[in-house]
């Protein structure tokens, strides 16, 4: 094979602008990379640095006219894509070469089954008839690793769990038998469980199809764990460029250093018994009860949380860890009285969980949520001033204009924001920013308890990094009790004292944070620890595909 | 395909790509309006039809809401016997210059000239209100336009004749007289006003009522939300023409019964988008987070939720608008509207239904109709299309 033979995508000097109104805004400026066939390279960055539209810009998928190319060629097999017709396009786009995308859920169709999304690209690409779809169809399942290929050809997106759904988009993209495969953060929205299985999975693809890979992802790990060469992209420039392990081992780019050391690092809180409980519940049940028949009658329920114990003590953390579905977020929700619930909670040694919506309100500044999503936690017509203020109108109403306006602006240093910004609006924010608002808008009102939803979940490495260490340095200022909810295990790891592992609804394991990452009793939570640190799927012990 | 992956670079936030560098403005110049507002305003600058229509429209509508200053049957300023009167505002009795009526006919000969002798009348450009008659037409109503006849026939009715001080430009009948003599430049003018002023009445009291109960449905769901949708379903079969023609059958329909009645069927247009809004809101995170700072309900409907459904409540509104208009005046044309004698663009078009003889009744108010409508209908679509999410994210 030659060298011109063996290389298979070659990108040089690509630019992306983006016009805004009148301006024109730099995406990309000039990157340069290549792959062979059968490898795969990683594009590795944090949100905003142009790894996604870099990818999608290989198959022209941007909003064209809106964004263009001031420079650049971009070099597929020989052929030139982007002074490519959109004619040409089409024969390339799915057939030789494929993408996966970050969201299952919305990448696919609900309103068609699994099988005609699927044989939608056989016939458009292939010809194939009916039956001839439907056999390669059914081969393209069995190779995902779709139990049951059959009984899933008539489903629905919605009756396929996001392990599946994403396994479906990995067969679309399979079915033509591509020479390049895109993936987008093709695992960024999955459990880690699910995560260590199609990383697997697309490996073990890989080398039987013997397809190029090229993979974005924010996330070190993956790239440790899948890929041959990594670029590292910052503000639209490839900063450092190499084998995994020349970067792994010894990055030269201090962005490149950065990342790597960005892991979230420190030491939680030490348990102390003697520290009074915060909060406590007994028993803790949340049922949803299904109902059918015309009369609505309950014939079950949903278990979401059934029978939980945990006692949350001033100045600790107790991270709660478990797949999603398993009830984290709904413990969390119960506990502060956002949703119905069986089973006693208290607060300060004060039973709550009778207490009416009015009852709650005065307890309300005392009990705080952090919500996972930075994005959606702020309302984007308030100025972050108002947002981060609300709170206290609500509990302080006496309180005088420039007090507040104090207050929040307090606040707001207190958790590393710049106070003059606070007149401007969250999309103005990165989302580190905007996760230290949320957090701000928790802590302006001094509260003794603190549920943080998997407040890390949505940011970059390095920012959850720095979001950890201000949890923690709050807590330790305050004395704050924590409920941790995380699905990554890393994070929690770095400030619970204590864990339960939740499954089901059920409690699965708890103890000390200490035993239970050194010494997992169960399969569950040993497929938890290798899914999370080893990125290994471990074949026993795991409950969602 | 395309259009899916444009709302996903949308929603993954590949828009503020190049995020605003860090200290764009300081605090103190900020604008009233957020940064998302300022990008509608402009989309709607840039719709020049749009634009243009929405200026006309509030320059015509603001000429007619000063009806009585342009088209008047009373002079704006009266100095009679060195005192400066103003009859547009009030209605002096006739005995003050000498005659015997209640209220004074300034375009009565006798009056005119006794004001003359001892002052100055000071008569806004066109003569006549909605409700004069012209008793100097020289042919029988409904008279065409002046401009179509010569000086000699013109004033063939007036005392002295072509020399009759009154057989001025500001007797004309610029577009002629309906069939009961009164001049339709006149009608037309006021007739503008009260159709406009009614939509809008209509639109924002329907707008308020709908929006409240779209609002408590979509925020409060279940039972609340399930009774309320079958209410409107049963209330929106009513067949709203026939209720009218009953009712003023029974009661003179005046301006605020139309308005009651037009009113009670007309609230449940923006309740289902309010309503999708509020069920669509209330998950928000930001919500949530409300819930769980302690803000009471009303708070966080008021504050957080109906910032967003405000928009699609604007996009609608200029539509109902049209809607509440084309509804008066075709009540008007069947004759089931205004009482008799009002100013109404349906009655000028059933006129010119009646007299196909004289076509300037008819072309007049279809003229006029058709204008006003469709500057609300270009600024409608550029309001549409300002809030729309693809245009102010671009």
């Amino acid at each position: 094979m030659t060298n011109e033979n063996k290389r298979l995508l070659d990108v040089k000097d690509l630019s992306i602008a983006f016009k805004q109104g009148e301006q024109e805004n730099l995406a990309v400026d000039k990157i340069s990379f290549h792959i062979d066939r059968g490898e795969t390279l990683a594009l590795v960055g944090e949100s905003g640095s142009g790894k996604s539209i870099s990818a999608l810009s290989v198959l022209k998928l941007l909003p064209y006219p809106a964004a263009s190319h001031p420079s650049g060629t971009i070099e597929f097999d020989g052929k030139e894509l982007i002074s490519a017709t959109d004619g040409d396009m089409r024969k390339v786009r799915g057939n030789r070469i494929s993408m996966i995308f970050q969201e299952p859920m919305t990448s696919l169709n609900p309103v068609h089954t699994v099988e005609k999304q699927i044989s939608e690209i056989l016939k458009v690409h292939r010809g194939l008839g009916e039956t001839s779809a439907r056999a390669r169809v059914l081969e393209l399942l069995t190779q995902v690793g779709i139990p049951e290929p059959e009984t899933r050809l008539q489903s629905y997106p919605h009756q396929l769990s996001g392990g599946q759904r994403q396994r479906v988009m990995i067969a679309m993209a399979l079915a033509n038998e591509p020479d390049l495969l895109i993936a987008d953060e093709p695992t960024t929205a999955l459990d880690v469980t699910v995560q260590a299985q199609i990383l697997k999975l697309l490996k073990e693809l890989q080398q039987r199809t013997g397809m190029a890979m090229l993979f974005i992802t924010h996330d070190l790990g993956i790239v440790r764990k899948i890929s041959d060469r990594v670029c590292v992209m910052n503000k639209g420039k490839i900063v450092e460029h190499g084998p995994v392990e020349d970067i792994f081992e010894r990055p030269t780019h201090a962005y490149t250093q950065h990342l790597l050391a960005a892991e979230p690092k420190g030491e939680p809180p030490l348990s102390d018994e003697s520290k009074p409980i915060v909060v406590k519940t007994d028993d803790l049940k949340v049922w949803f009860p299904i109902k059918r028949g015309f009369l609505r009658r309950t014939v079950g329920h949903v278990k979401a949380v059934d029978g939980i114990d945990i006692a949350v003590r001033e100045g600790q953390t107790l991270g709660i860890v478990g797949e999603s579905g398993s009830g984290k977020t709904t413990l969390g929700l119960a506990i502060l009285r956002m949703i119905a619930s069986q089973g006693a909670i208290t607060y300060d040694g004060q039973p709550i969980n009778d207490f009416s919506w009015k009852q709650m309100r005065p307890l309300r500044r005392h009990m705080q949520i952090v919500f996972q999503d930075p994005f959606g936690a702020l309302s984007p017509r308030m100025s972050v001033s108002d947002i981060v203020g609300e709170g206290l109108k609500v509990h302080y109403p006496q309180m005088s204009e420039a007090d507040r306006d104090r207050k929040v602006a307090q606040s707001l240093e207190e958790v590393g924001l710049d106070a003059s910004t606070r007149f401007r609006y969250p999309h103005e924010f990165s989302g580190g920013q905007r996760q230290r608002i949320s957090i701000a808008r928790a802590m302006v009102l001094e509260p003794k308890f603190v549920m943080l939803d998997e407040p890390t979940s949505a940011l970059d490495m390095s920012v959850q990094a720095q979001v950890v260490d201000l949890l923690r340095d709050l807590q330790k200022a305050h004395g704050l009790a924590y409920l941790f909810i995380s699905h990554d295990l890393k994070v929690v790891r770095a400030l619970a004292n204590d864990v339960i592992v939740m499954k089901q609804g059920k409690v699965v394991e708890a103890g000390h944070a200490d035993a239970i990452f050194d010494n997992p009793q169960t399969d569950y939570t040993k497929a938890l620890m290798a899914a999370a640190f080893k990125m290994e799927a471990v074949e026993n012990g795991i409950v969602s595909m | 395909m395309e259009s899916h992956l444009e709302k996903r670079l949308e929603e993954q936030g590949y828009t503020d790509i190049n995020p605003l560098p860090e200290q764009t403005q300081p605090p103190e110049q900020r604008s009233r309006f957020s940064p998302i507002n300022q990008r509608r305003l402009q989309n709607f600058k840039a719709n020049k039809r749009g634009f243009w229509s929405f200026w006309i429209f509030m320059v015509l509508f603001v000429v007619t809401l000063f009806a009585e200053f342009i088209a008047n049957d009373k002079p704006i300023l009266v100095s009679y016997k060195g005192e400066i009167l103003a009859p547009v505002f009030v209605d002096y009795p006739e005995e003050k210059f000498g005659g015997f009526l209640a209220i004074t006919d300034y375009r009565d000969p006798f009056i005119q000239e006794e004001i003359e002798r001892d002052g100055w009348m000071l008569w806004p450009p066109i003569r006549y209100s909605y409700r004069t008659v012209n008793n100097e037409i020289p042919v029988p109503a409904p008279a065409p336009p002046s401009w179509t006849m010569d000086k000699q026939e013109r004033c063939s009715r007036y005392t002295e004749g072509v020399n009759d001080p009154n057989c001025t430009l500001g007797n004309w009948n610029w577009l002629g007289t309906d069939d009961q003599g009164r001049d339709v430049v006149a009608r037309v003018i006021y007739g503008f006003r009260i159709s406009v002023l009614f939509g809008l009445a209509l639109t924002i009291a329907s707008s308020i009522i709908g929006i409240a109960a779209g609002a408590v449905q979509g925020y409060y769901g279940g039972w609340v939300d399930l009774g309320f949708q079958r209410f409107i379903e049963i209330w929106t079969a009513v067949p709203t023409l026939y209720l009218i023609l009953i009712v003023s059958s029974v009661l003179a329909p005046g301006f605020w019964i139309l308005f009651s009645i037009l009113l009670a069927f007309s609230w449940v247009a923006l309740v289902g988008v309010v309503r999708a809004e509020f069920l669509r809101g209330r998950n928000f995170e930001y919500i949530s987070a409300a819930r769980a700072l302690g803000v009471s309900n009303s708070v966080i409907m008021w504050r957080h939720l109906l910032p967003n459904a405000m928009v699609a409540t604007l996009t609608f509104m200029p539509f109902i608008l049209n809607g509440s208009i084309s509804t008066l005046t075709a009540l008007d044309f069947l004759g089931f509207g205004l009482p008799p004698g009002s100013a109404s663009l349906g009655e000028l078009l059933a006129q010119g239904k009646n007299n196909l003889q004289a076509p300037w009744l008819g072309i007049s108010g279809f003229v006029v109709l058709s204008v006003m409508l469709s500057l609300l209908i270009f600024t409608g679509e550029a309001i549409r299309d300002a809030f729309d999410p693809r245009k102010s994210f671009e």
